[in-house]
C-alpha cells in the first residue's frame, strides 16, 4: 500500500474515496455549510479543546483505563488482551465523547433545540445527558420497535427532561428514527442542532464524529506504549455505524504493523439475509445523506435488517469504513446473535465486566482470534458499553422473566 | 425544443401558470397509475410529477410517506415506473412527465442504463430530492445526452451563492420549495414567497415552480399569480387513502380537485383579476 496521507480525508467536500459526501434536500445545504464552517474553525481552535478537555475529564471521566484482561487472556491462551474501557465513561459508552463535543459547538452557533436519533437508547442518553447539563430542549427520535426494547434508556431519556418521541414509520428501527430526525431538521432549521450519533450522515458529520471519538484511540495508544514499551498487533470493536471502531482505529491508522478488524453484526447468520452487516454482504448505496455500503434489494429499497442488539441494527455505515474496506486497510467480518451471547457471558464470567450486546459482538471475535496468536502480540479491544441496558433482552433470549 | 420548454413557452403565452399535480406511482396499486395520468391530464394538469416509491422518504411527510408504502406493498420499483411512463406515452406525446424521488434507487439501476430505459420510455425530466448539484455532475451529463432535464430544488435557506450554482445546472425549470419542512406541511406565506421568486427572476431565466404546503384551490390561485408552476402533491395524494385503495374512486376525486385548482388558477391570471396578493 502506497503512503496515505489519512489525516487529508475526508476531502473538502467530505468524500472518502466514492464514499461520502453530502447527498441532503437542498433546505438542510445551508445548515450543513454553516456547521462545516463552525466545526472547521473550533477544532482547531485551543480555547475549544481546553473547554473540551475539562469536559471529558471532569464530567466524562477521561481518560478510562487500558485494563489487562489478563485471565481471558490466559484462558484463551493466546495473545494478550487489552479493553479499552468507554464503558466506565459517564452514560455507560463512548457516545457521550461525540455528544459533549457537538453540544460545545451547538452552543457556538446559538442553536436552543437539540434533535437526535437513537437506536439502542445510548446516543440518546447521551444528547440527553448533556442537553440537560447545558439548559437546551431536546428532542430524541427512536423507532417503536427500539422503545419496547430499551425501556429502561427511554425513561433516563425522559428522566432527564428529553422528549422522546417514538417512530411508528417504516421498520420503526434506527433508520426510522434517523428519517424522523432529519424530517424534524429540514422543519425547525433555524433554531435546531441536529446532534448525530454515529459516523455516518452528510459532511461534515462522519469526519466531525470521528475527530470527537478519536480521544479512544489516542488515549489507547498512549496508554498500550507506557504498559508494553509497543504498539498493539490488533484492534478490534463493533461495526453498526461504526462510531466507537473509527474512534479507535483512525489514530492508529498510519502505524502499518497495526490490524484492525471491524465486526458486523451477523444477526442469524449472514447466509440467512437476516442480519446487519452491509460491508459484509451489501453493496455502495446512497441513504441518510451519504454515499456508503447499504442493504437494499434488487430495485434499490432499503431492507430490513436484524441483530440482538438495537445499537447495530442499520442498513449502512460510516463512509470512511467503506472506503478502508476497499483500500484494505481494516478487515470487516461478521458474527451472529449466538456468537455475541457467547461473549457476552465470557466476557461478564470470566473478568467480571458486564458488556452492552453491541460490544459482545468484538468479543466473540476475540474469543476466536486470540487462541490463534502468541502471547507475546497483544488485542485491543474497544469495550464500547456495559450492557446493563441489555439485561431483559439477554434474560428473554434465555427464558428468563427478570 | 424539450416537451418540458415547448409546455412552458405555450402556458407563457396563454398568460396561465402551469398545473403541475404529483401522484406517487403504484399507488394505490400498479394498474392505478397510468389512468389516473390520463384523468389528471383531462382535468387539466399541464405536466406529471410522478414519484418513485422509496423504503426511506426523508424529505416527504406522512401523507406520502403513507403513499410510498401502499406502493411498495405491491413491490413498485423504478423500472415499474419507467414502464408505466411508456405506457403513457402510447397515448399521449405531449405532457411532459417528470419523475420525482430519491437517488439510491437510480443508483442501483445504474446511471446509464436509467438515462436509457428513461428516453425510450418518453421521460422528460428527473428531480431527486437528495441530490444536490455538488454531487450531480456525472448523472446531470448522462442525462442531458439523453434529452432528460435534471430539474433542482432552492429552497428558503439556499444562499446567494448557491442560488447560481443551482441555478447553471437546472434545465426544464426550478423547484422553489415554499417552506422549510417536509412535503405536506402547513402555512404558506404567499407575499414572502413573492418577493422571493422576484429575487430568483435575476438569476435564472427558467420558469419558476412552486410546490410544498399547497393546499387547496385558493392558495394554488394566490401562487400561480407569482409563480409560472403550481405543483400539488400531498392535497391529491391524501385522497388515495381516503379511497382505501380504489383506484378509480381515487382518480375521479384527484381529478376534480385538479379541475377546481386549474379554474381558480386561470381566474387569478386572467385580465380581470386583482393584479396583487
Amino acid at each position: 500500500m502506497n503512503k496515505i496521507d489519512w489525516a487529508a480525508f475526508p476531502d473538502a467536500r467530505g468524500h472518502f474515496g466514492p464514499y461520502g459526501g453530502r447527498f441532503v434536500s437542498e433546505t438542510l445545504m445551508g445548515a450543513l455549510d454553516e456547521l462545516q464552517q463552525v466545526y472547521e474553525q473550533y477544532i482547531g481552535d485551543p480555547d475549544f479543546l481546553a473547554e473540551l478537555d475539562h469536559d471529558l475529564k471532569q464530567f466524562v471521566g477521561r481518560p478510562n483505563p487500558l485494563y489487562h484482561a489478563e485471565r481471558l487472556s490466559q484462558e484463551l491462551g493466546g495473545a494478550q488482551i487489552y479493553l479499552k474501557r468507554e464503558d466506565l465513561n459517564h452514560t455507560g459508552a463512548h457516545k457521550v465523547n461525540n455528544t459533549i463535543g457537538q453540544a460545545l459547538l451547538a452552543k457556538k452557533l446559538g442553536k436552543t433545540r437539540i434533535i437526535a436519533e437513537t437506536g439502542a437508547g445510548q446516543h440518546g442518553v447521551a444528547t440527553a445527558t448533556v442537553a440537560a447539563r447545558l439548559g437546551l430542549e431536546c428532542v430524541i427520535y427512536m423507532g417503536e420497535e427500539d422503545t419496547r426494547r430499551q425501556s429502561q434508556n427511554v425513561y433516563r431519556m425522559r428522566l432527564l427532561g428529553a422528549e422522546v418521541v417514538g417512530v411508528k414509520s417504516g421498520t420503526r428501527t434506527l433508520k426510522d428514527a434517523l428519517n424522523e430526525a432529519m424530517r424534524d431538521w429540514v422543519t425547525n432549521v433555524d433554531d435546531t442542532f441536529y446532534i448525530i450519533g454515529t459516523v455516518a450522515g452528510p459532511h461534515p458529520y462522519p469526519a466531525m464524529v470521528r475527530d470527537f471519538q478519536s480521544v479512544i484511540g489516542r488515549e489507547a495508544r498512549e496508554q498500550h506504549l507506557a504498559m508494553t514499551g509497543k504498539l498493539p498487533d490488533t484492534l478490534v470493536a463493533c461495526v453498526g455505524g461504526g462510531s466507537n471502531a473509527i474512534g479507535l482505529f483512525h489514530p492508529f491508522l498510519g502505524d502499518e504493523s497495526v490490524e484492525m478488524i471491524g465486526v458486523e453484526a451477523g444477526g442469524d447468520g449472514v447466509e440467512t439475509g437476516r442480519h446487519s452487516a452491509p460491508l459484509c454482504a451489501g453493496q455502495p448505496g446512497v441513504l441518510h445523506g451519504n454515499r456508503t455500503y447499504l442493504m437494499e434489494d434488487e430495485n434499490g429499497q432499503i431492507i430490513g435488517t436484524h441483530s440482538v442488539s438495537a445499537g447495530l441494527d442499520y442498513p449502512g455505515v460510516g463512509p470512511e469504513h467503506a472506503w478502508l474496506k476497499d483500500i484494505g486497510r481494516v478487515n470487516y467480518v461478521s458474527v451472529t446473535d449466538d456468537q455475541a451471547l457467547a461473549g457476552f457471558h465470557r466476557m461478564t464470567r470470566t473478568e467480571g465486566i458486564i458488556p452492552a450486546l453491541e460490544t459482545s459482538h468484538a468479543i466473540a471475535h476475540v474469543l476466536d482470534l486470540a487462541p490463534q496468536m502468541r502471547p507475546d502480540q497483544s488485542i485491543i479491544i474497544n469495550l464500547s458499553g456495559r450492557g446493563d441496558k441489555d439485561l431483559n433482552t439477554v434474560a428473554e433470549r434465555e427464558g428468563i422473566t427478570l | 425544443m424539450s416537451r418540458i420548454e415547448q409546455r412552458f413557452a405555450e402556458l407563457r403565452e396563454q398568460n396561465r401558470a402551469a398545473l403541475i399535480p404529483y401522484v406517487t406511482a403504484g399507488d394505490p396499486e400498479p394498474g392505478a397509475t397510468v389512468p389516473l395520468m390520463h384523468a389528471l391530464v383531462e382535468a387539466g394538469a399541464d405536466l406529471i410529477e410522478l414519484g418513485v416509491p422509496f423504503s426511506d422518504p426523508m424529505a416527504d411527510g406522512p401523507v406520502i410517506q403513507k403513499a410510498c408504502e401502499r406502493a411498495l406493498r405491491f413491490g413498485t420499483g423504478l423500472r415499474d415506473v419507467l414502464a408505466m411512463v411508456a405506457e403513457f406515452r402510447k397515448q399521449d406525446t405531449t405532457t411532459p412527465v417528470v419523475l420525482m424521488g430519491y437517488l439510491n434507487p437510480v443508483e442501483r439501476m445504474g446511471y446509464e442504463t436509467f438515462a436509457e430505459t428513461a428516453k425510450a420510455a418518453g421521460l422528460d425530466g428527473l428531480l431527486t430530492v437528495d441530490l444536490p448539484p455538488e454531487e450531480s455532475e456525472d448523472v446531470v451529463g448522462l442525462l442531458e445526452q439523453s434529452g432528460i432535464d435534471p430539474i433542482f430544488l432552492i429552497a428558503p435557506t439556499t444562499s446567494e451563492t448557491r442560488i447560481d450554482h443551482v441555478a447553471r445546472a437546472a434545465r426544464g425549470f426550478v423547484y422553489y420549495v415554499s417552506l422549510k419542512g417536509v412535503t405536506g406541511s402547513q402555512s404558506l406565506d404567499v407575499s414572502a414567497l413573492a418577493e422571493r421568486l422576484e429575487g430568483l427572476r435575476c438569476h435564472t431565466g427558467l420558469p419558476l415552480g412552486v410546490g410544498f404546503g399547497i393546499r387547496d384551490a385558493e392558495t394554488a390561485a394566490q401562487v400561480a399569480r407569482v409563480a409560472d408552476a403550481v405543483v400539488v402533491g400531498s392535497a391529491i395524494v391524501r385522497l388515495a387513502e381516503e379511497h382505501d385503495g380504489d383506484g378509480e374512486a381515487f382518480a375521479r376525486a384527484a381529478a376534480a380537485v385538479v379541475r377546481e385548482m386549474r379554474t381558480a388558477m386561470d381566474a387569478a391570471r386572467s385580465p380581470g383579476a386583482a393584479a396583487t396578493v
